[in-house]
């Protein structure tokens, strides 16, 4: 527990200075000026939705492999994290396209994959609610996000084809390209304490998982004991 | 008893149940039509606007058409209970698998049979000269549109709101096929048509990727 707080507190300082970081100590952008500094968040937010979706595919694979409940629980958690993420994600991007660009939306190869990845993982969502049984719901969703997660590289090769018009990246990307060092060290410190608040979320959302599952189990015990749940309701005071 | 001939004997079943009554086919097919009459009153395009927005407008239908005649493929199994006959059938799940991907993709093909003329016509668009090519484009989406559609046919049986749902599901997956599928049926239909060839590698991609994990996962899909 002590871990816990030390590590909430650590995170807490964390992304309380990299936003100041990032609105006061990166220097001004040439052309873009205040709008730029959106990119300190917008760019984190997208390597930890990439994260999460990596680690809930892994997770679903673990579940099929293993049949062990906790991987089920990891998956849904890591895809639910990888959603907000996303969402944070497609609601910046508009926000600094609409100066930059004079348009909130483009059909870009990068726009267009993020979008499709997010209405995939919401559909995988709504497949886990209108699922009642619990073990096909864990196989069945785990089936449906590995799909989900093969289809997100033919998603961007085939809208990589057809036109793009995002920025190029910036980091590992061609020759010429490149940031500021004062940049580069602020979006580092961006991405560790998106990180790290994006891991205590995910930890804990694993952990009501589990509660739920536990829950869930306690219910059902209930029932077969021929004790509607609705008559033990009743009898309290 | 081999894979391949347990799947030829249940594709034979599911054939046999389908054109004793027909239903599924013939609505499908209205289904389509509506779609591409529609398209006319909401569009009204000219005979250059036909020749534009028409490969959309076909792959469009034939997406819309597939997923809702996708739906009853696992579905009409529970009815009478008939899944639970096949899964005790000492038969790999493969098998059941590709017999209802092979039993649709024929249906599918059946439904652009009838829907490629008929659009032909209406929307003035000739396809003499490049039906060979066309061929090959309209079988590679519709292996992946029935390669994919059928696995989430069995997602989605299990759940409520199935019928709803498998669009949700399917729809959203098809749109690498349905990019690849319209650019290269557009570069058939211009006035000097050529086969555009990266498109039609990345349709056999999808079709090959989802073909091999259908082929992994099939356990997962057919257990109880």
């Amino acid at each position: 527990m002590k871990v816990r707080y030390a590590a909430t507190i650590l995170v807490a300082g964390l992304i309380f200075f990299a936003g100041y970081a990032a609105l006061f100590m990166a220097p001004d952008e040439r052309t873009m000026h205040l709008i730029q500094r959106i990119f300190y968040f917008h760019v984190p937010s997208w390597m930890a939705m990439f994260t999460a979706l990596s680690l809930a595919f892994i997770a679903n694979i673990a579940y099929l492999a293993t049949r062990k409940s906790k991987w089920d629980s990891w998956g849904v958690s890591a895809v639910e994290l990888g959603v907000v993420c996303c969402t944070i994600g497609l609601a910046t991007g508009p926000l600094w396209a609409k100066p930059v660009w004079g348009i909130w939306w483009t059909w870009d190869a990068r726009l267009t994959t993020t979008f499709i990845l997010w209405l995939l993982y919401i559909a995988y969502l709504l497949l886990r609610g209108l699922l009642d049984d619990p073990e096909k719901k864990a196989t069945l969703s785990a089936v449906f996000g590995i799909f989900a997660f093969l289809d997100a590289p033919l998603v961007y090769v085939s809208n990589r084809l057809w036109r793009t018009q995002h920025p190029q990246p910036v980091i590992l990307g061609a020759s010429g390209s490149g940031l500021d060092p004062v940049i580069g060290k602020v979006l580092l410190l961006c991405v560790l304490a998106v990180m790290g608040v994006m891991l205590l979320v995910l930890i804990d959302r694993y952990r009501l998982e589990q509660l739920r599952q536990e829950f869930e189990e306690l219910r059902m015990e209930y029932e077969t004991l021929n004790l509607e749940p609705s008559s033990i309701a009743k009898e309290r005071p | 008893m081999s894979t391949a001939r347990s799947a030829a004997i249940l594709l034979a079943k599911e054939l046999r149940s389908e054109f004793r009554t027909r239903e599924l086919l013939s609505a499908t097919i209205v289904f389509a039509l509506v779609i591409v009459v529609l398209f006319s009153f909401a569009f009204d395009p000219t005979a250059a606007e036909s020749r534009r927005y028409g490969p959309g407008l076909l792959w469009i239908s034939f997406l819309f058409a597939g997923s809702l005649m996708l739906n009853p493929s696992f579905a009409r199994e529970r009815l009478n209970d008939t899944m639970d006959a096949l899964r005790m059938a000492p038969i790999s799940p493969f098998a059941i698998l590709s017999a209802k991907m092979l039993a649709n993709f024929i249906f599918m093909s059946l439904v652009e049979v009838v829907l490629v003329p008929v659009f032909s016509v209406l929307y003035n668009v000739s396809l003499s000269g490049v039906m060979v090519p066309l061929i090959l484009v309209l079988v590679l989406g519709t292996i992946g549109l029935t390669v994919t559609g059928t696995v989430f046919s069995a997602i989605s049986s299990h759940a409520r709101l199935r019928e709803v749902l498998l669009p949700l599901l399917l729809l959203p997956i098809l749109t690498p096929l349905l990019i690849a599928a319209v650019e290269a049926t557009a570069s058939l239909l211009v006035e000097q048509p050529a086969l555009d060839r990266t498109w039609v590698a990345l349709l056999a991609g999808f079709d090959i990727v989802f073909l091999t994990a259908s082929w992994l996962l099939c356990d997962y899909l057919i257990e109880e």
